[in-house]
């Protein structure tokens, strides 16, 4: 940086390029003898690799043929996906793949076997020579002298803070990308409530038939929603989001109930939200034998029998649990909504 | 202006040139352009196979437009496809069924488009392990590796946004990830995730929101980002390998016309009839097998793209819960409980910035450390700089645990080995895998300089075995000829520094903090062959024939 700078006729001293010419190295000894290529000396050769490159030329015309075949000749597929696209799709692509390698092979050839393979030097250029940079430093000090940035301060300062506070309003027009109207608090709040809530059946998923505390047998898990969500016609993806749960029975003494749970099982019938605790992947596996859920995107592992602690992988806290019972007519339904916020954890989730 | 001065030309080629010249000046641009020098090299070809990537991606993609529709309305499937009839999804959804199905060519460019995607992204990141193992981003072209960098953030995220449109069940389980790894930022987390999504996840408004991103705003970036970087290649004029004849001051190689156009020219062919190849042969995303999005089901064993690999790979590793300790930190604030989702934070930005931040500083790094601060337009061999090449194969085992992670499972049952186990010895490998690699390639490096040195002093191995007159037997060595002796010497490798007073001559900490660096990556040194220790070695050879000294250092 602050180096002093040697000038010399070929370098302005501004920049120190790699030395050359050491007493202690070897010498360049310039650009190897360059020697002729078969094509060069060979007149026939020469011929041969002409008629190469036209051959491949040719080759990507039968490749351009090709795709009209498949394109026109196999033509619409209609219902008959199955070879018919598999055949289409091979042939366009095929056809193109002939038709740009080709070309593109022929013209490679052509260029390595005909055209002169002489390598040849250029001699590089100082990127940025001194005297410029120090006619570029004077023409911007005469811009900003003139501009008056430098001696009008209260100028320059209202300007520098009228500029600082302008954007402010392209960034809060971005507040209306989350349409609800609601206020920054409801927001959030939203997270904590789903659809299940007191005497709001338990059913299949996605057939939205009932399930009774007799059907769910030991080792089996049932995929469940909310009775009602299949008829929703606003935010039904949004709800099933939050809202979906696994069902499945335990045997009484491999379960571990913690105090003011007691009631939330039917007999060993335990519902448990779907949703990772990690990142929201719906936790889709249960090992009948060891009473684990696996969350195959990120291999969370959850303990059934210890209410859904996390035993392996990144989850951070259980499965939340929903609190179910049995309805007058044998039915399961929930006995309110979850108790704290399901899926992956947030900021405000406390 | 007189007639007698103003050029006529002859022929029907000048008669275009000189109307085109009046009128633009274009002349000037040939004359630049017309015979300027590139050199030739196999690994210059990554950037090109990246360029020709995002051209191909930015036809197929134009086609695919034309047929879209990022709506994430409500509709019936009544397309060819029997399976999915009458099944309700996104119009997103079922627009990219009727390309795959009843648009013809529109599954082929569709698997053109995706192929080209992941194409492009290796393309640019095998360019950089070129180039930083060649040491090509040093002085002038710091700037241009810093674009390059951003390119590659671009790329991953042109690849991501586009990942998700057709709005299937995978991709939708991609976007809650993201949601879900957006929520965990502290403070914002939660309101950002409501702003992209438009309320709740999943919500109706983000294939819309990801289309014009993937469509406009990421791609028009990419572009100029690609011509900052292609201006700056001309400004800078390409590196070359070290060889006979080529020097700091000059180029050596082919000029633009003809034959290196033809050959660049040719070489967007071959990769356009490669990807098409591919797209012909190989299905990528069969999306009509996963069916609309559902936030219930999901498929075992499913992948991200490669180039998300290794950010959902660190989300696998990172252990949420050790023993009764989370990563989940709730504290105490005067207002509130609020929480920490430290498990989901750190493994998200963590390696990424780490890795990226080391990145984007590396030639700054390395020119403080070795107080190089030359212009370098000869390319390193990476033997001859083990510093850099160990900390760059340090980086991609890294980089590389982590990609292989998010294949835990996959590895797992295909080998038949414990889930768990490879979580753990992936664990292990991410830690103590980068410093292993850095020494085991430093002491390669250095081996192959010697060897390099050996070979330079007493000629390569002829394959011939010589009988001595007293019956010992020994190998014939030739000796190099001046051109291929000088690409084993003519490098120049930087030596440790120890700590300098600055100006008042003090010695700063930082300075001492350099100078320990600096010992620790350049102490090991193995410096070219001079030719007196050539000379030297020759007349060795004439008296004694065998018994070498030692060598090196």
């Amino acid at each position: 940086m602050g180096d002093e700078r040697h000038g010399d006729p070929k370098h302005s001293g501004a920049v120190d390029p790699v030395g050359q010419g050491d007493v202690n190295q070897f010498t360049n000894p310039g650009l190897p003898p360059h020697p002729p290529r078969i094509t060069d000396t060979n007149p026939q050769a020469e011929k041969r690799a002409e008629r190469q490159v036209m051959v491949l030329f040719i080759i990507s015309v039968i490749g351009t043929v090709l795709f009209f075949f498949g394109y026109f000749g196999v033509g619409h597929t209609g219902i008959e996906i199955g070879t018919k696209l598999r055949l289409q799709n091979t042939l366009i692509g095929l056809g193109t793949a002939f038709a740009m390698l080709g070309i593109g092979l022929g013209i490679i050839h052509w260029a390595k076997a005909l055209m002169p393979d002489h390598e040849t030097a250029e001699s590089r250029h100082e990127i940025a020579p001194e005297s410029q940079r120090a006619e570029a430093q004077e023409i911007i000090e005469q811009v900003l002298e003139e501009s008056g940035m430098k001696r009008r301060k209260v100028l320059r300062n209202t300007l520098l803070g009228a500029a600082a506070i302008a954007p402010l309003p392209a960034i809060f027009m971005f507040r209306d990308l989350d349409r609800s109207q609601l206020g920054a608090h409801a927001m959030v709040d939203r997270l904590r409530h789903t659809m299940w809530s007191e005497g709001v059946r338990l059913v299949r998923d996605p057939s939205g038939l009932p399930i009774k505390a007799s059907d769910v047998q030991l080792g089996s898990a049932f995929h469940v929603i909310p009775e009602g969500l299949n008829e929703l016609h606003e935010g039904k993806l949004n709800e099933k989001a939050k809202a979906v749960v696994l069902l499945m029975r335990l045997p009484k003494d491999k379960m571990t109930v913690s105090p003011g749970r007691e009631t939330w099982n039917v007999d060993g019938i335990v519902a448990y939200s779907k949703i990772c605790t990690h990142v929201g992947c719906p936790v889709a596996l249960y090992e009948q034998q060891t009473h684990h859920l696996l969350c195959p995107c990120h291999q969370s592992t959850f303990d059934l029998t210890q209410e859904c602690k996390v035993i392996f992988g990144p989850a951070g806290h259980a499965l939340p649990q929903l609190p179910i019972k049995m309805d007058d007519e044998g039915y399961l339904v929930a006995q309110s909504d979850f108790q704290e916020p399901v899926g992956p954890s947030y900021w405000e989730r406390g | 202006m007189s007639q007698t001065t103003e050029y006529t030309p002859k022929t029907d080629v000048g008669r275009i040139a000189n109307f085109v010249n009046q009128r633009t000046g274009a002349a000037a641009a040939v004359k630049e352009f017309g015979r300027k020098i590139f050199p030739d090299h196999w690994s210059f070809m990554f950037g090109e196979v990246a360029l020709y990537s995002f051209i191909i991606l930015l036809l197929s993609g134009t086609f695919l437009t034309f047929f879209f529709d990022p709506s994430m309305a409500e509709t019936h499937y009544d397309g060819s496809y029997v399976p999915l009839r009458g099944i309700e999804m996104s119009v997103a959804y079922s627009s990219s069924l009727d390309i795959s199905f009843d648009v013809r060519g529109g599954l082929f460019m569709r698997q053109v488009h995706h192929w080209a995607a992941l194409l492009f992204v290796a393309g640019m990141s095998v360019h950089m392990l070129r180039v930083f193992f060649t040491g090509a981003f040093r002085r002038p072209r710091e700037l241009n590796w810093v674009v390059g960098g951003v390119l590659l953030i671009l790329g991953m995220a042109a690849g991501f946004t586009g990942y998700s449109l057709p709005d299937d069940l995978l991709s939708g389980n991609g976007l809650r990830i993201i949601d879900g790894v957006i929520k965990a930022i502290p403070v914002v987390g939660t309101y950002i995730s409501f702003f992209l999504f438009g309320g709740e996840f999943p919500g109706t408004a983000i294939i819309g929101r990801l289309y014009v991103l993937h469509i406009l705003l990421v791609p028009a970036i990419i572009l100029l980002m690609v011509v900052l970087h292609l201006m700056m290649v001309v400004i800078h004029k390409h590196t070359q390998y070290p060889g006979p004849g080529r020097t700091e001051d000059n180029v050596v190689g082919f000029p633009v016309g003809p034959v290196y156009a033809a050959k660049a020219g040719g070489f967007f062919f071959v990769v356009f009839g490669a990807i098409a190849a591919i797209a012909a042969l190989f299905q990528i995303n069969p999306i009509w097998n996963y069916g609309p999005y559902d936030p219930s089901p999901v498929s075992a064993g499913t992948q991200p793209d490669w180039y998300i690999g290794w950010v959902d790979g660190a989300l696998r590793l990172m252990p949420g819960v050790l023993g009764d300790f989370s990563f989940e930190r709730n504290v105490a604030f005067p207002w509130g409980h609020n929480t920490f989702v430290f498990n989901v934070l750190l493994p998200a930005l963590g390696p990424a910035l780490f890795l990226l931040g080391l990145l984007f500083a590396w030639p700054w790094i390395e020119r403080w450390i070795t107080k190089d601060n030359r212009e370098h337009h000869i390319l390193d061999r990476p033997r001859n700089a083990p510093f850099r090449t160990a900390v760059g194969a340090a980086g991609v085992v890294f980089y590389c645990t982590m990609w292989a992670a998010a294949s835990s499972d996959l590895i797992a049952t295909h080998f038949h080995v414990s889930l768990n186990d490879v979580t753990y010895w992936l664990r292990t490998i991410f830690i103590i895998g980068p410093f292993i690699a850095f020494w085991i390639t430093r002491r390669l490096c250095l081996s192959l300089q010697r060897k390099d040195r050996e070979t330079v002093l007493h000629g390569r191995e002829a394959g011939v075995i010589m009988m001595s007159p007293e019956g010992g037997y020994s190998e014939k060595h030739e000796q190099l000829n001046e051109y291929k002796r000088w690409r084993l010497v003519s490098f120049d490798t930087p030596q440790y520094i120890p700590a300098q007073p600055d100006e008042d001559g003090k010695i700063t900490k930082k300075e001492k903090r350099r100078a320990k660096w600096s010992k620790f990556f350049l102490e090991d040194r193995v410096a070219p062959v001079t030719p007196a220790e050539l000379a030297a070695a020759h007349d060795h050879h004439e008296v004694e024939g065998g018994d070498h000294k030692s060598l090196g250092h």
